[in-house]
């Protein structure tokens, strides 16, 4: 296959960055994306040019890292897929293919596709997670689980934190991804016990970062490598709004006796 | 002083005495603690987020020691852990199939093929159930039955069903686990997190592990962390081999540093080959992609009766297919253990058995499942996998059988550790998959995620505090020493060499170079010839590299090339140890074949009164042969046995 791909340049975070061409022959269907773009990188350093720096990893979809935007779609043409899981034979001989990074406020650019998304592990350490510390927990079989709560809260909990929801989203809102830990969490019932702490902490902290608002476009699902739903976006409102209603913080208390 | 005795050699574990059962308890029972108001004056850095990382992070901050993490990746959540498929093993005996802690030792034992610790891995069994009650605590959502329980499956090489999964993604659920106690720390100010950060040297003050060196990825600076106690829970290094299941990023160059430091490298050639990947389809191709073992549960293994068939596998006949795990292995069938699926695939390709384009791949059926339980169950069971194997290779496996071929996907051997988890290092610790100690010569499956998030959990919180317990009046150790000074000017002029070298070739020509004679040398078998060509051809890599390597770029940027070439350089030079390894091991055991020592059927062949020991070698500079300390291996619980799964 001959390709003529335009990716996005950027030598640093406070610098400009431009669009530039690369024409590519010699591509096998067979190649996922990123092997493509490793031959292009291989051929640059041979010329004593650049390479493109892009975040991978794994390479079979699970890590998150990738976090291509292809034609204008994240992750690529192709549903349930991220960067690394797409390939060649997606495209025709002769395609012109843009590549970006993920454009959002809150995922600054490091170097031409690589970004910043370090907002998602803020949110995270907001309150998504159960506060239990390791040592001596009950036994593992001591609170059964309905198994639609539990495969509900695995469906949820499968989210990669890859950012393909932010960057599909025209107000670049993170609910989907906030949503998908919240509901994992207050599905089972060990979560239950922070609920309203942590959807009130998880929300402040996604709106300090500077994500946007949710208008029920549904751009997010419909990208989401994993399938994620917004009915977890949902969920998360009924219960921020529940918690936002209700709730007081507990008063500090002195140290007992 | 500690409870703990003297060492007597360089690889003395001080196992405790008393009985196997009671060793854990006991020395639980006597190792030094460290106050809380104490633990607030230590420091330990702890470098990879993988699971054993993770969870030694969460647990010790937890504790209330101060805590610096380190990640190469620009999150702690993707460490490679989290693309572990299959299951995590457990002694709950929760399907009531007679399953104990015992068992799960000698499972472990055995499938190790007697080359591992018999006190390490008892204790491993016995903090499993542990495991599995902390992770529900967590939220990790298990998969259950109807009842509300959690439900279990089989893998390989057992006869029990004790392995826990979150349908194909239980390694994602685990880490995301420990990942969101790390997060709930990060919080609180207990773990200071360092994301996209390289360690590139350990640094010792008075023999003792006082720090790192690492490189900032994202500034390219260079810059000092000092703890009292450093912890590695840096992964594998099967990424020796160029193609394998490992993530791009996984290395072992934080190893390999505190190797040249003095840590001993031990069984450096027990790498484990997994019986079920996707097969290689082309040049280009960076990695390869496991399809979990589970999938042996249902799917049937076989090729045609008849050499060179090129018929579609739908059109043959059953009578002219050969299920030949089944065949050669009545008693364990397709659940062999990985190392014995993994030979006798490799055994049909070579003798000319093989299917698909390349005829080096078998087929794995699940025609026979289907029809049993319909498609729908088969679906619920292994339906991520399937539908990752249809868009790698176009082919639907409801339809047609998959095409798997044996890859590189686990390293048994890692550095030397003692019962501790301390390396022959004062204060190094190693965790997870970088160490050696527990499976031996051979990993069974579902035993990974056991033994990183055993070591993170249950064993390190706990045996650390002895080694501590001498610090707590130490105060703050500092970097501006002449031990720091040096290990920074070296790691810099090491980076600097490379950027500067003036050379022509990328990084991958040497990668690609060096893992092609890997897994034709020192791969899935091996010999003496073979071996001793392979380490003369590596040396010459080596010196081929150091003077035509090109990285583009500056050293003061995120720079990709420059973070491959310093993994590469370190590869190369392991490459070699594990060749030297391989030939030193004159025996057949687990995942290690050497074509010379095998039985009449084929089978690995063992010598217990020879090499029934772990090789601990000790770096004596590049390109020299490294030196050799023997660990004896010594089994009071169990009788050392020819492995059957017949």
């Amino acid at each position: 296959m001959n390709l003529k791909l335009k990716i996005w340049r950027q030598k640093g975070p406070k610098d400009n960055g431009k669009m530039v061409d690369y024409p590519i022959s010699g591509i096998s269907p067979d190649m996922s994306f990123l092997e493509m773009m490793d031959v292009l990188n291989d051929q640059l350093v041979e010329k004593g040019d650049l390479p493109v720096a892009f975040d991978h990893d794994c390479r079979e979809g699970i890590c998150g890292s990738c976090s291509m935007y292809i034609n204008g779609e994240p992750h690529g043409p192709g549903r349930g897929i991220t960067t690394c899981q797409l390939h060649m034979r997606s495209f025709a001989d002769g395609d012109t293919i843009h590549i970006e990074p993920w454009r959002a406020a809150a995922f600054p650019v490091i170097k031409d596709l690589v970004t910043d998304r370090s907002a998602f592990d803020r949110i995270i350490q907001a309150g998504g997670f159960i506060s239990v510390n390791s040592g001596s927990p009950v036994d593992a079989n001591a609170i059964p689980i309905d198994k639609h709560d539990s495969d509900r809260a695995f469906d949820a909990a499968t989210c990669i934190g890859c950012g393909a929801c932010v960057a599909a989203c025209k107000n670049a809102s993170a609910m989907l991804f906030t949503s998908a830990k919240v509901s994992h969490l207050s599905l089972l019932p060990q979560g239950q016990v922070e609920s309203r702490d942590r959807v009130l902490a998880m929300i402040n902290q996604m709106d300090e970062e500077g994500f946007g608002n949710c208008t029920n476009t549904g751009a997010c699902e419909v990208e989401c490598p994993k399938g994620i739903s917004i009915e977890n976006i949902a969920r998360m409102n009924r219960q921020y709004l529940g918690a936002a209603i209700s709730y007081s913080p507990p008063k500090a208390t002195g140290g007992g006796d | 002083m500690s409870e703990f005795r003297e060492k007597t050699s360089i690889v003395d574990a001080r196992v405790p005495e008393g009985p196997l059962a009671d060793k854990w308890v006991e020395h639980k029972n006597h190792v030094r603690l460290v106050s809380p108001g104490n633990k607030r004056r230590i420091d330990v850095i702890v470098v990879g987020t993988g699971l054993a990382g993770a969870s030694a992070a969460a647990s010790l901050a937890e504790m209330g020691y101060n805590v610096k993490s380190f990640c190469f990746q620009d999150s702690p959540r993707r460490a490679h852990s989290i693309a572990a498929q299959g299951g995590i093993n457990a002694a709950k005996n929760y399907q009531n199939d007679g399953d104990s802690t015992y068992r799960l030792f000698y499972d472990t034992i055995k499938g190790g093929d007697y080359r591992s610790r018999e006190a390490n891995v008892y204790r491993l069994a016995e903090v499993s159930a542990s495991i599995i009650d902390q992770c529900v605590a967590q939220g990790v959502p298990f998969a259950r039955d109807y009842g509300g329980l959690l439900d279990n499956r089989s893998f390989g090489g057992v006869q029990v069903s004790r392995t826990f999964y979150a349908r194909g993604q239980t390694g994602q659920q685990l880490l995301l686990g420990a990942y969101s106690a790390m997060s709930r720390m990060i919080a609180k100010g207990g773990i200071k997190m360092y994301n996209r950060h390289e360690m590139l040297d350990v640094v010792l003050v008075e023999g003792k592990a006082r720090g790192i060196i690492a490189r900032n990825l994202q500034t390219g600076e260079i810059e000092r962390h000092s703890a009292h106690a450093v912890v590695l829970a840096t992964g594998g290094y099967g990424n020796v081999f160029f193609l394998s299941t490992n993530a791009m990023g996984s290395n072992v160059t934080a190893a390999w540093k505190a190797h040249k430091k003095g840590a001993l490298f031990a069984n450096p050639c027990f790498t484990q080959i997994h019986p079920t990947c996707i097969p290689v389809s082309g040049d280009h191709q960076s990695k390869l992609t496991l399809m979990s073992e589970s999938l042996r549960n249902d799917g049937r293994i076989w090729v045609p009766k008849k050499k060179g068939d090129t018929r579609k596998p739908i059109d043959i006949p059953e009578e002219e297919r050969d299920y030949y795990l089944e065949r050669r292995y009545p008693a364990f069938g397709n659940l062999v253990p990985r190392d014995v699926a993994s030979r006798a695939a490799k055994e049909r390709c070579d003798a000319g058995y093989g299917v698909g384009a390349s005829k080096m791949a078998v087929y794995l059926d699940f025609k026979d499942a289907i029809n049993r339980m319909g498609e729908d169950v088969v679906a619920s069971k292994y339906g991520n996998l399937f539908q990752m194997y249809e868009k790698i290779t176009d082919e639907n496996p409801y339809k047609t059988p998959m095409r798997i071929y044996p890859a590189v996907h686990y390293t048994m051997g890692g550095l030397w550790v003692d019962y501790n988890l301390m390396s022959n290092v004062e204060g190094l610790f190693v965790l997870g998959e970088a160490n050696f100690s527990d499976h031996g010569a051979n990993r069974l499956g579902a035993s990974a995620l056991m033994q990183g998030l055993a070591d993170g959990y249950f064993v390190l919180p706990y045996t650390i505090g002895d080694y501590l317990a001498d610090d707590i009046r130490t105060g703050a150790i500092s970097t501006q020493s002449s031990e720091f000074d040096a290990a920074e000017k070296e790691v810099k002029n090491r980076l600097h060499q490379l950027m500067n070298n003036g050379g022509t070739k990328p990084v991958d020509y040497y990668h690609k170079k060096l893992g092609k004679i890997i897994w034709e040398q020192c791969g899935m078998s091996r010999n003496a010839e073979g071996l001793k060509q392979a380490i003369a051809d590596i040396n010459a890599i080596r010196e081929d590299f150091w003077k035509n390597v090109r990285v583009p770029g500056t050293e003061g940027e995120l720079n990709q090339e420059l973070e491959k070439a310093g993994r590469v350089a370190d590869f190369i030079e392991l490459g070699a140890l594990m060749c030297q390894d391989a030939l030193d091991r004159n025996e057949s055991c687990g995942g290690h074949f050497r074509e010379e020592f095998q039985t009449p059927e084929g089978e690995a062949l063992r010598d217990d009164d020879n090499y029934a020991y772990v090789a601990a070698w000790e770096y004596q500079g590049a390109g020299m042969p490294a030196r050799l300390h023997k660990e004896e291996l010594h089994y009071e619980n169990i009788k050392m046995v020819q492995r059957s799964y017949k």
